[in-house]
């Protein structure tokens, strides 16, 4: 089983374990997994503090893309595919990412450093095509500036 | 009461009804899939949908109120178009190989299919991939077929409180499934196949052993013995066109012997044994102060469940085997040894209304000296596949009876096979050995019926060591009642003495092995023939049957003997599963 070494006791004891919570505690333990993803371990503590099932806190997990159950990269990079990234060259961009990283979408570098994703529409149609690299935005891009982007990270 | 009109009918009916109720009162039918009465309306699978007169706007009727004066289409052609196209839709994402799927002919996708004229499938595209589990000891998913209607998942998740599955993922990678893909077997999941029951297409099936039945049958060197449940006789006869509820117990016998069994017993043999040996339990706890309430222990959905998620009430639990093991045990015991037969050459089949009694076969604890209590288990809809795979007349068989010295029985075992029959049926022993003498009114209504939300309550006064006792006793079917009630005995606010609980509402007659479709129309008519058969026959108390004195003396003594606690009692434990988290 993997298992992540979070200490999800002291994230749990900052919620009150309530349904409403749940999105919280959720995101708060996989940014301290430091490999972008939910244990199961660390599900079955939370399915217990907070009285939700475990068939529906996987069900919940598994609903949001921002969410994994399996090992990511250090750094998730979210390559926009809506319609207004698509039409100013957002397909080249991510082909530009998959050769750099030699990685396909969804796949993690060897290294463990980054992972590739696509997403629906971030919100910064002015800067298209866009990518965002965990909560940083880089706009504007074209195939030239991915190597750059990248070695920021490494 | 307001007025609506369905296709210009004018019905009143109550303000919070919907239009598909609506169209109920009206006398018209309107398709559905998704739909569950009472329990799930939730507008996914589109097959409801309906057109609004005035607006010409189509709304999916299980979800849309009526209100007053509202004029509503059922079959515009409008409406016969769009759910023509969701068929298609439905049907561009499902195979088509109907030809050799086990649910060919009693599909109600199939059925829709055929209804809306649907001969070609004109959208090509992606099938979603959603895998198979046939690991599990008491039912099969296969993912490529399911239509994702989640009326499984609301019976898991509402009906039973179970939590095994779950709506998974989301767009077209969307499915129903246990967390972390461990698979049935390793969930939460009891077994109690309330899912299969409710699954409108072949995603969710029993475990299928006919194969197995049918190849012991055939083997000269094999001794096959086969036993039915209760319930199985008001039901089975659904499978071929009778009307829910009706006996056919003379039938079975008569299909078990053209087909080829070399001996025929009856699980409601071993319902008189449960009772002579649960009943005597029960009197021992009542006078030692032993763990009380009692609970029983037949169903094993519900063994399983208290297992899982009240591990603590395990001691509560009645030590005596479920009736299909008592039999087994029996036939693989002393019958062997009467008949002088090698127990390694016998199997003992049985056909039960229920897929966990497949799971309850293969516990390691219900076995002696080497031998499992039953070797193969088949459901009331198997048996049903069985027979017509033999091509009998099954309606038109001659009845016939069952072989001795395990196959008479009481209507104290027949009703074993509703909610409160056990608890009836131990009262009626019971209290007799109790108080010393022979009770006249054994009708304990107060425990019978469908209650489909919350327990039903009985006290009855006796006398216990010359003491005037009440013994208070509760019952309650369907695994979310068995929840709340079982919350209630760990936080010591209910003071019964005996509980009867069945895993699935109902009891028996409405378990994951019956036929399909099990509703709350059909369950009560399968109820009624219970209680008929009871009434009407010679012997209702399980004391009373010659061939359960005959046993006794024979062969094992007393109740709760020597003898009885190595064949006829078994032990439980608590299961720790993997989503096994509490609510």
């Amino acid at each position: 089983m993997a298992c992540c070494n979070v200490d999800v006791e002291s994230i749990l004891n900052k919620y009150s374990p309530e349904k409403g919570n749940l999105m919280h505690i959720l995101h708060m333990v996989q940014d301290a997994s430091g490999e972008n993803f939910i244990c199961e371990d660390c599900m079955k503590k939370i399915a217990e503090k907070t009285g939700v099932p475990l068939n529906k806190l996987y069900g919940v997990t598994s609903f949001y893309s921002m969410f994994s159950t399996e090992k990511r990269g250090k750094y998730v990079i979210r390559m926009c595919e809506s319609g207004p990234c698509h039409v100013v060259g957002a397909k080249d961009v991510l082909e530009a990412f998959k050769s750099e990283l030699g990685i396909e979408v969804g796949e993690t570098t060897p290294c463990g450093t980054f992972t590739l994703e696509t997403t629906a529409c971030l919100g910064v149609c002015a800067v298209a095509p866009a990518v965002m690299i965990n909560e940083d935005v880089h706009g504007n891009l074209d195939p030239s500036m991915v190597k750059g982007i990248i070695e920021k990270y490494k | 009461m307001i007025d609506v009109y369905i296709d210009n009918k004018k019905v009143s009916v109550p303000e919070d009804f919907t239009i598909l109720q609506a169209a109920k009162e009206a006398d018209v039918r309107i398709p559905t899939l998704c739909f569950l009465e009472n329990l799930q309306k939730i507008g996914a699978c589109r097959m409801c949908l309906v057109e609004i007169e005035n607006t010409g706007r189509l709304v999916t009727s299980c979800t849309t109120p009526v209100c007053q004066g509202l004029k509503v289409l059922t079959h515009s052609e409008k409406v016969r178009k769009a759910r023509k196209f969701v068929l298609e839709l439905i049907l561009s994402d499902h195979p088509t190989t109907c030809l050799t799927c086990e649910k060919n002919t009693r599909c109600e996708l199939q059925d829709l299919a055929a209804e809306h004229g649907i001969e070609i499938v004109p959208y090509r595209g992606d099938k979603s991939d959603r895998g198979k589990d046939s690991a599990a000891n008491s039912l099969r998913y296969d993912g490529e077929k399911c239509i994702y209607c989640k009326r499984c998942e609301t019976m898991c998740n509402t009906v039973q409180t179970v939590g095994a599955i779950y709506s998974k993922k989301r767009g077209f990678n969307a499915e129903v499934g246990t967390p972390f893909n461990v698979g049935f077997q390793d969930s939460v999941c009891v077994g109690c196949g309330q899912c299969v029951l409710n699954c409108p297409v072949a995603a969710l099936k029993d475990q299928d052993d006919t194969a197995k039945v049918w190849d012991a049958i055939m083997d000269p060197d094999i001794i096959t013995v086969v036993q039915v449940a209760p319930s199985v006789r008001v039901t089975l006869g659904e499978e071929f066109g009778l009307e829910p509820g009706t006996i056919v117990t003379g039938k079975i016998f008569a299909a078990m012997r053209k087909m080829g069994f070399d001996h025929i017993f009856d699980t409601d043999f071993g319902a008189d044994l449960t009772i002579m040996e649960e009943g005597y339990e029960f009197i021992k706890r009542v006078k030692e102060g032993g763990t009380l309430p009692m609970l029983t222990s037949c169903s094993p959905g519900w063994v399983n469940f208290l297992e899982t998620f009240f591990p603590e009430l395990v001691p509560n639990l009645s030590s005596a085997k479920s009736p299909q093991a008592m039999v087994g045990a029996m036939v693989k015991s002393f019958f062997a040894e009467k008949e002088g037969i090698d127990p390694s050459k016998i199997r003992v089949i049985s056909v039960m209304p229920c897929t966990a009694k497949k799971d309850e076969s293969k516990r390691p604890q219900l076995g002696a000296d080497g031998w499992s209590d039953v070797d193969i288990v088949v459901t009331t809809r198997e048996f049903a596949k069985m027979i017509r795979q033999r091509n009998l007349d099954f309606v038109n068989l001659p009845d016939e009876q069952p072989d001795n010295p395990l196959g008479m029985s009481t209507g104290a075992a027949l009703i074993f096979g509703a909610s409160g029959g056990v608890m009836e049926a131990a009262l009626r022993t019971a209290l007799e050995v109790l108080e010393g003498h022979s009770i006249e009114n054994i009708d304990y209504k107060a425990v019978r019926g469908l209650k489909l939300d919350g327990v039903k309550e009985a006290a009855v006064k006796t006398k216990i060591d010359g003491k005037e006792v009440e013994v208070k006793v509760a019952v309650a079917s369907g695994l979310a009642n068995a929840r709340k009630l079982m919350e209630k005995v760990r936080a010591g606010e209910v003071d019964y003495h005996f509980i009867e609980i069945m895993a699935c509402p109902g009891g028996c007659i409405g378990g994951g092995g019956q036929p399909i479709p099990t509703n709350t129309e059909v369950r009560k008519k399968r109820i009624e023939g219970i209680y008929k058969g009871d009434s009407s026959m010679e012997l209702r108390k399980s004391h009373e049957n010659p061939f359960i004195k005959k046993l006794y003396d024979e062969y094992l003594g007393e109740p709760l003997g020597e003898k009885s606690h190595k064949y006829l009692h078994t032990h439980f434990k608590e299961q720790k599963y993997y989503n096994n988290i509490k609510k």
